[in-house]
């Protein structure tokens, strides 16, 4: 009996990629991405605390233009993380769980996520433009 | 026919030995973090370019320090048992796993317990 070469989840290599499945493994990806962005906030609440320029020397970087590729992303990942984390929570509940419903929810997670993303980006250039 | 035990039926935690503790908390976490991450977002957002000084009285505003601690004890509980899944998925040489799995806990403590420090710092000390 041949038991060995069965297909295991997740088992990305042999599913055929479809949008919905593309979508999950875009929430792990952003969900990693975020855990790692933690250490860069833990480092921001440490250059608050202390007294030195820390604080500014970071604040210089995030408005430099490699910083604010790296927040475009963060913030992208954060928004997309939260939407598509609001649609497991439907799931849970037993909402949307057909394939059809599942497609629909797919595409209102990409583009809420990147209305909000746009938007809070808009909200933020226009306190730096007023202040 | 099943094997199982009378108790373990009705103990119903499974081969784990933790039934839906671990599902249930991520989404405790999760719900938790919804209003706390919008709250975050828009207020760092009307904080851009802030001074040093500006930014600091906003965390040390008691409610504020309050609500900044809740969102780091509920991200980084949510964080080590997301990664926990994800670490579980995908690494396949057991003690590997295993030592990775205790690193992201270990980190996510030690992080959670640096964030509450520099925090209360912050908010007692300015």
């Amino acid at each position: 009996m041949t038991t060995g070469q069965r297909p295991l989840s997740p088992h990305l290599q042999i599913y055929k990629p479809e949008f919905t499945s593309a979508l999950s493994i875009f929430h792990r990806i952003t969900g990693t991405g975020l855990a790692l962005g933690t250490l860069l906030l833990v480092y921001w609440f440490f250059t608050l605390a202390g007294t030195g320029d820390a604080f500014v020397k970071m604040q210089t970087f995030w408005a430099s233009g490699f910083g604010r590729v790296i927040l475009f992303a963060w913030s992208y990942a954060l928004f997309y993380h939260l939407c598509n984390g609001v649609r497991h929570l439907f799931w849970d509940v037993g909402i949307g769980f057909d394939i059809a419903a599942a497609r629909r929810s797919a595409t209102v997670v990409v583009l809420l996520s990147l209305l909000m993303t746009f938007g809070a980006w808009a909200w933020g250039l226009s306190v730096l433009g007023g202040s | 026919m099943s094997l199982r035990t009378d108790l373990a039926k009705v103990r119903g935690l499974g081969s784990a030995k933790e039934g839906s503790a671990h599902w249930w908390s991520q989404r405790v976490t999760a719900v938790a973090l919804v209003p706390l991450i919008f709250w975050f977002v828009a207020s760092i957002i009307s904080l851009v370019g802030a001074q040093q000084a500006v930014v600091q009285a906003w965390v040390a505003t008691p409610w504020v320090s309050v609500l900044l601690i809740l969102l780091c004890i509920a991200m980084f509980h949510h964080l080590q048992l997301g990664m926990q899944v994800i670490l579980e998925d995908y690494i396949h040489v057991e003690w590997l796993k295993i030592a990775s799995v205790m690193l992201i806990k270990f980190l996510a403590v030690a992080l959670l317990l640096a964030s509450i420090f520099a925090i209360l710092k912050v908010a007692f000390l300015g």
